[in-house]
């Protein structure tokens, strides 16, 4: 940090320069993963961030804003970050943000149960000389577990505030906040901590050569990542000084020359080694037990059991299922019977633009009250309570070896699970897969899984008018796909597939009140969509239909709906809203035919291969938007693409088969 | 008797012993297709030369001088199937006689060459484990990235994948196999060499295993996890 004195790029003097006069501070929540970031910036912002047992959890930031005593805190919640080193893509978004952005205040979150390897963060952190206040959470545990922090002589070594909370109970927020103002207003410097000799000796000879106002950051940070071969900073220090390449270069050999590793390796070995140090000062133990019989080691010995485990995955996913379905249905007939006796809906309706407005957007009000929030909220809320308690992380050790034969690992199972919601935090959550191809062939496969709106076309078409056991089939020709489909892709993408390393969290009693939030909050943010969106789309149909507009449209699709499907011409018009949302389909159809008794208008046959195709042809608007973002559009487009002559070649054979005895 | 001989004597004791416990001279020679007479001579020369203890009528076990020359060859035999299966394109039945000749005639170097240049495979075309060099290193980053400068002497313990040891035994990390990717995730996440360990639980069918590191639990890919090799500790085996 000193040796920036003077330059007004260093993030150093600009804190101090700009503190004093500043109304609003940026503060990010950084930390490892499943500390309590999100748990901390819930308290903090009072929003409701979802939050999960489970690391990687945040894949984007999310910001929220804290009013305190006439200051205007903007705070950041960041993806979980090991180091500056790897990187992953949701690492990725948190070191950018660190690095680039400087944030006024840096509350770092670690673990008390886990010190050592959190401080290896915390360190790379003060190095950076990021304004720094630590939140040690999670402290109940760990004093559970007979791990005591001393959090004053923490404070003391670091140079730095360091607050104990216990976030989910809301315990040390309010200290916190008082230390993250008292931070934004005169920044704290943290103390450095020295490595080895031979390490220092070389990291000064660097320092030497670096012009004062080089990188930006911090001159000791600079070097140590030179000497990291960090291919970022290399690129900016070799563009202000020519000879300090090849003398790290040179430093780079002489560590190795001494231990016989790179020098990045010896570096991350000095601070686990600093962090070790670190953490054996403050901590102290209470129970000498080493292999505690906690509930955590009493529930994992039956849920990684190599068969009841099994079960119980098999008990607990069905049941989500299964649970999902009935107290959708139930819920569902509930409210449509509530709703009929308000207002008919008659979607049909030609006459005045006012009939038309108000038809189409009470129809697609009710659709979506009576179609998408029975199946979503119960699915959430089981699905929260599995998330809470961390079981998800033992799903995915119990079917890593599955997902091996996919080319994906256990961690993809859950973007997989989150796709049975909706896809397009699914598609998101797959940031926590390592390897780029994985990561596509996750998404890939997160497509194809029947989301809810799916859920409720395959219920609402052929549950209602086939049987129920055609429905339960056409959920397990999907899995079939996308277990053969995963296979084709596997082995078609370039790229490599490596293997699983994730963190095993302890178990939590799921608390209600946390469940009922995450789930209002997912359900609120569909609603969002949903509701605009059913009610925009049904207006539209309503206005082309009299209009006249359907049937250019429907022509032109005809080739595949009506040689290729068998589906009456009509059906054009309703994949095409299909592609809005899913559940657009159903509306379409009842608005067409004017009635929801689908089999008046529709053989067997015919609703099936409907919902068929509509399960596979194409991710809806906002999965398309939310790939695009993480992939690109070339591959997003390929997969569209895919998707469609996949849909209609399946539905083609499909249609065929099905009419030999049907 | 030839060094030759001597070698694929002790690679079967090696493999016997590990199934059985000890290798009988019947077992021996069924395994070597030679006459149990032959084998009874051999193993009295092995014994005087101090690579096998053998007790007449009981069979023969290695002796640790013998169990580190078996190891060494088992190591060359698995990296040559590597690299006739792989890069010459060798049918796969006979990758395994051509290494079985071709182990005893390689030098050092030629082995530490063959590593390399094979990105320091950890498996062997049957899937058999191919244990790390002895040579006194942390990981594969140097000797991969062409900079592995003078030798830096040899290791004398035998190390073991993290996948073997015991489940709730402790051992401290010795050596990582792999590129500096694979190193740097590890080390990111706690594992770095000299770090003590210890595996809680392994899944059926080598799933992932689970292991105890700075008190943090870390569900490992098994693959993954046998390229992290343990320095077990004497202490811990009460």
């Amino acid at each position: 940090m000193s040796a920036c004195t003077g330059c007004s790029d260093c993030p150093g003097t600009e804190y101090a320069a700009v503190s004093g006069t500043k109304k609003e501070y940026v503060v990010a929540l950084a930390g490892n993963a499943n500390v309590g970031k999100s748990a901390i910036f819930n308290q903090l912002t009072g929003t409701d961030q979802e939050i999960g047992n489970w690391p990687g959890k945040t894949v984007e930031r999310a910001e929220g804003i804290l009013q305190y005593e006439g200051h205007r805190l903007r705070i950041i919640d960041l993806p979980g970050i090991y180091s500056f080193a790897t990187l992953s893509d949701e690492e990725r978004i948190s070191r950018s943000f660190i690095v680039h952005d400087h944030p006024d205040v840096v509350v770092n979150i670690l673990d008390a149960s886990a010190l050592e390897r959190n401080l290896f963060f915390t360190l790379q952190l003060a190095e950076l000389g990021c304004p720094l206040v630590l939140a040690i959470n999670q402290n109940d545990l760990a004093m559970k577990k007979g791990i005591f922090v001393d959090t004053g002589k923490l404070a003391k070594i670091l140079g730095v505030p360091v607050v104990a909370t216990v976030a989910i109970q809301g315990k040390g927020i309010a200290q916190l906040t008082d230390a993250i103002i008292a931070a934004a207003r005169s920044p704290p410097k943290p103390h450095l901590i020295e490595y080895g000799k031979e390490v220092e000796e070389r990291i000064s000879r660097i320092i030497s050569l670096l012009p004062p106002v080089c990188s930006g950051y911090p001159a000791r940070w600079t070097a140590i990542k030179i000497l990291e071969e960090d291919p970022d900073v290399l690129a900016l220090a070799g563009q202000c000084s020519h000879e300090v390449i090849p003398v790290a270069r040179a430093c780079a050999r002489e560590l190795v020359a001494i231990h016989g590793e790179s020098a990045g390796t010896i570096l991350s070995g000095e601070r686990y080694h600093a962090a070790e140090q670190l953490g054996r000062e403050v901590m102290s133990f209470g129970s000498p037990d080493e292999f505690p019989d906690t509930l955590t080691e009493r529930i994992d010995r039956l849920a990684l059991h190599p068969v009841f485990g099994y079960l119980l995955l098999a008990l607990v996913l069905g049941g989500l299922l299964v649970w999902t379905f009935f107290v959708g249905a139930w819920v569902s007939e509930v409210l449509t019977n509530l709703l009929s006796g308000i207002a008919p809906v008659r979607p049909l309706v030609t006459g005045s633009v006012s009939d038309i407005v108000f038809n189409g957007a009470w129809t697609g009000f009710v659709a979506a009250v009576t179609l998408i929030i029975p199946y979503v909220v119960p699915f959430y809320l089981f699905l929260s309570l599995i998330e809470d308690s961390g079981f998800l992380t033992r799903v995915s050790v119990m079917l890593d070896k599955g997902l091996h034969r996919l080319g994906l690992h256990g961690k993809a199972i859950i973007p997989l699970i989150l796709g049975f919601g909706c896809s397009v935090p699914a598609c998101l959550s797959c940031r926590i897969i390592e390897s780029p191809k994985q990561r596509f062939l996750a998404a890939f496969l997160v497509t194809i899984v029947p989301c809810s709106a799916r859920t409720v076309v395959i219920l609402g078409v052929v549950a209602a008018f086939v049987n129920v056991w055609w429905a339960i089939a056409l959920y397990i020709i999907d899995f079939v796909i996308i277990i053969v489909a995963g296979r084709f892709a596997f082995r078609v993408l370039p790229g490599e597939s490596v293997g699983m390393i994730m963190e095993m969290p302890e178990y939590h009693i799921p608390s209600p009140r946390m469940a009922l939030g995450q789930t209002w909050s997912r359900t609120k943010s569909l609603i969002w969509i949903v509701l605009p969106s059913y009610i925009i789309g049904s207006i539209a149909i309503t206005a082309a239909y009299s209009a006249g507009l359907l049937d250019p449209i429907n022509a032109a699709l005809s080739p595949v709906t009506v040689f290729l499907l068998g589906l009456p011409a009509v059906t054009g018009i309703v994949f095409v809203f299909g592609i809005i949302r899913k559940e657009m389909t159903i509306l379409t159809l009842a608005a067409l035919f004017g009635t929801t008794i689908f089999s008046t208008v529709l053989t067997p046959v015919q609703l099936i291969v409907l919902a068929l195709v509509t399960m596979l042809y194409i991710p809806c608007v906002s999965t398309i938007l939310a790939l695009a973002k993480d992939f690109g559009w070339r591959k997003t487009l390929l997969l569209t693409i895919g998707e469609i002559v996949m849909a209609v070649a399946i539905g083609a054979v499909a249609f065929r088969l099905l009419s030999l005895f049907m | 008797m030839a060094s030759e001989q001597t070698e694929e004597y002790l690679e079967t004791i090696f493999d016997i012993e590990g199934k059985e416990g000890t290798a009988k001279t019947s077992a021996i020679a069924r395994c070597m297709n030679v006459a149990p007479a032959s084998v009874t001579e051999a193993l009295q020369s092995l014994s005087d030369k101090g690579y096998v203890n053998y007790e007449p009528y009981r069979g023969a076990t290695l002796t640790p001088k013998g169990n580190e020359m078996a190891r060494k060859v088992k190591r060359r035999h698995r990296l040559l199937e590597v690299f006739l299966k792989d890069v010459l394109k060798i049918r796969g039945e006979n990758v395994h006689d051509e290494a079985c000749r071709m182990e005893h005639v390689i030098s050092d170097e030629t082995e530490q060459a063959l590593c390399k240049m094979l990105r320091a495979p950890s498996r062997c075309p049957h899937g058999s484990p191919i244990e790390p060099c002895n040579r006194m290193v942390q990981d594969c980053t140097e000797c991969l990235a062409g900079r592995s400068g003078e030798s830096p002497g040899s290791r004398d313990t035998a190390l073991l994948p993290v996948t073997q040891l015991t489940p709730c035994r402790k051992g401290t990390i010795a050596f990582i196999r792999g590129d500096r990717k694979i190193v740097q995730r590890l080390t990111d996440l706690g594992l770095t060499v000299g770090t003590e360990v210890s595996l809680l639980r392994k899944s059926p069918g080598e799933g992932p295993v689970e292991i105890l590191v700075r008190r943090t639990k870390l569900a490992i890919d098994h693959a993954i996890a046998d390229n992290i090799f343990i320095a077990p500790c004497r202490e811990s085996h009460e």
